[in-house]
């Protein structure tokens, strides 16, 4: 992480954290409120906002309010979340793993949603609670059930928590995983084996509030969990010796940071399928803003994700439409290049 | 054919006539797309598969794909892969003389043609596509006289379909092929080109999507509340419930149209989406949902 980190702040006299913390809130948090605000705003079809708004107008029959609110806004706001939860998820397994390459699907928790998800689909049937439907449960059950699996083998022989074990159990349980939903697909029909395809490039479009509802509060806690850790983990990406010997319970510091991460990577994942890219170029970009003090860097980059997503999805919404771009395909072809550039200009600084 | 000519009594002019009349009717057999009627065909195609049944070439088919189901009489033949993994192996075991690829089985059809196994090429089209294609299986099977039959036939009862509903105003119709089990994500749906589109407009329906020139796309929440279609067809091919209960997902988008005089219709069964001899019935049943009252 080293060469990305101190990079410019070190020169100049450092403001105190605080004053620090505050702009960065004020910064990218302003450029979240815009984006959530505006990105309603625009979409693949024309409405007519003083009828959207109209009170007068029974909302079961207001074509335009229902495209604001029931197809945008939901829509805004799930990209705000998914956005927010995998840029935090993040920073957060990069510092854990200590490891700049690492992102939120590294430790295999993407790979168990997207088998979930892949057997609701083929399934075909429902078993739904409520507002939620089953492709997102299933989702979420497999990604729960992947961090149980890594988690149990980090623990298992060590009386710590090995994250070397960690990273390979979780890569290996990612082409495992991957294996079964090839096999899945293979099996298959045609149409079954396309949507499932389309499920791993990302999808906002929600419909309804009840999948966000469900997931906000998992990420909430996740990002509590996050601000609680921000001193710790600038001491873990020192090494679980160094920390400790700073007076930091390593091991709790670790275990509340592998599963609150895990937790909003599920709750995300969930919501809007496996939207790649994030969880690496965000962190990135925002640490070369802000530097790489977790108390700053956390918030900045949660806040920067959610805009980056409600961005992303808006071109995939619109720059086609009637068409839908899988906004998966437009963090990797945004985020693709930017981060080959990054790792280019700045001397292969992410390879430690 | 020299001796002949050589021989007595037979004037030179006779000679060059015969002669002619061999040159011409080997010139037939060598353009005229009419090689001997396959005896052994290997179909890879389900919706042809249905076809060469319906013009009476049942008997001469020996292999067929991994997803064929209809008519009854395939589950008895050998299967030999699908789309993307045929099975060359066991197709050359079965020794046909005639294997029905898809257009994009490119790598097939070399091997095919390296083994010098002919191959029909076929592609998912419009309804003339399906017109097309039979009367080309009828030429390679020595069906002809059938396959005109079947397409008579064919044509009759989508001609009475179409005499139905013909005076009535047509439906705004979005069409449904696939969406996520008791949700409004990932709704596929029928764009203006291709076979379902073409039994659509016959059945007296109006695409909502008829713009845009796809089979099928992935629509918005945005975009089926801003296109309004007048009735919602789910279209599956087999299984799913088929009550009230599967179309529930519908009832968030109450300023649709179809949702708001719940015109929200499932149909079940692998007609509906199989380009083949069985799309007049699907027409009706087509049909008979936008138009009821026409029947």
């Amino acid at each position: 992480m080293g060469a990305l980190n101190h990079a410019e702040p070190m020169a100049v006299p450092v403001p105190p954290i605080r004053r620090r913390v505050a702009g960065a809130l004020l910064g990218f948090g302003s450029l979240a409120v815009v984006s959530i605000l505006a990105a309603p705003l625009a979409g693949s079809t024309p409405v007519d906002f003083v009828r959207a708004w109209d009170p007068s107008i029974p909302f079961h029959r207001n074509v335009d309010a229902q495209i604001f609110f029931i197809a945008r806004l939901p829509r805004v706001l799930a990209a705000a979340l998914v956005g927010s939860a995998l840029a935090a998820a993040g920073v957060v397994f990069q510092a854990l793993l200590r490891n700049p390459l690492a992102t939120p699907f590294t430790l295999g928790v993407s790979a168990g949603a997207a088998l979930g998800a892949m057997l609701a689909i083929t399934a075909g049937v429902s078993f739904g609670i409520g507002p939620l439907g089953s492709v997102p449960l299933a989702s979420f059950a497999g990604s729960l059930a992947a961090v149980g699996i890594v988690y149990a083998l980090a623990t298992a022989r060590h009386r710590g928590f090995s994250t070397n074990v960690m990273l390979l159990a979780g890569v290996t349980l990612n082409s495992f995983f991957s294996a079964i939903i090839l096999f899945l697909q293979y099996l298959a029909d045609m149409t079954q084996t396309m949507r499932t395809v389309r499920w791993l490039m990302g999808d906002l479009d929600v419909a309804s509030y009840g999948p966000l509802l469900a997931a906000a509060p998992l990420v909430a806690v996740a990002l509590g969990a996050f601000a609680w850790l921000a001193r710790a983990l600038n001491l873990l990406a020192l090494g679980p010796e160094q920390a400790e010997a700073r007076g930091v319970d390593s091991l709790r510091a670790q275990r509340v940071a592998f599963i609150s991460a895990s937790l909003a990577t599920g709750a995300a994942v969930s919501v809007g399928g496996p939207v790649g890219f994030i969880g690496i170029v965000v962190p990135h970009l925002v640490r070369l803003i802000v530097g790489a003090d977790h108390r700053i860097l956390l918030p900045a980059a949660s806040l920067f994700g959610a805009s980056f997503l409600i961005g992303c999805d808006l071109v995939s919404r619109t720059v086609m439409a009637p068409l839908e771009l899988p906004v998966g395909i437009v963090t990797a072809m945004i985020g693709g290049p930017f981060f080959l550039w990054l790792l280019i200009s700045r001397g292969g600084g992410s390879a430690r | 054919m020299k001796s002949v000519c050589r021989g007595p009594g037979l004037p030179l002019g006779a000679c060059c006539f015969a002669w002619a009349l061999l040159g011409l009717a080997a010139a037939i057999t060598a353009a005229g797309a009419q090689p001997a009627p396959a005896r052994r065909v290997v179909s890879l195609v389900p919706a042809v598969t249905e076809m060469l049944f319906a013009i009476g070439a049942g008997p001469q088919v020996v292999g067929v794909s991994s997803y064929d189901r209809e008519p009854a009489d395939v589950e008895r033949l050998p299967r030999v892969g699908a789309l993307l993994d045929p099975d060359l192996e066991r197709i050359f075991t079965l020794a046909p003389d005639l294997v029905v690829v898809y257009g994009s089985q490119d790598e097939l059809r070399q091997q095919l043609d390296r083994a010098g196994v002919p191959a029909f090429l076929y592609r998912h089209g419009g309804l003339a596509g399906i017109f097309d294609t039979i009367v080309r299986l009828g030429g390679r099977t020595g069906r002809t006289v059938e396959a005109a039959a079947v397409i008579r036939q064919v044509q009759a009862d989508l001609d009475d379909v179409r005499r139905r509903v013909s005076a009535r105003a047509p439906a705004r119709v979005l069409l449904v092929f696939g969406r996520d089990p008791d949700s409004l994500r990932n709704v596929y749906a029928s764009g203006g080109v291709g076979f379902l589109h073409d039994v659509l407009v016959l059945a007296g329906g109006t695409n909502v999507l008829a713009d845009v020139g796809r089979e099928g796309l992935q629509i918005s929440a945005e975009q089926i509340l801003a296109r309004r279609p007048d009735v919602i067809l789910e279209l599956r091919a087999e299984g799913g419930p088929d009550g009230a209960d599967a179309l529930r997902a519908w009832r968030t988008l109450t300023a649709v149209p179809a949702v708001k005089s719940g015109r929200v219709h499932a149909l079940v069964g692998s007609d509906l989406v199989v380009p083949g001899p069985r799309i007049a019935r699907a027409a009706e049943r087509i049909a008979r949902v936008l138009h009821p009252e026409a029947w």
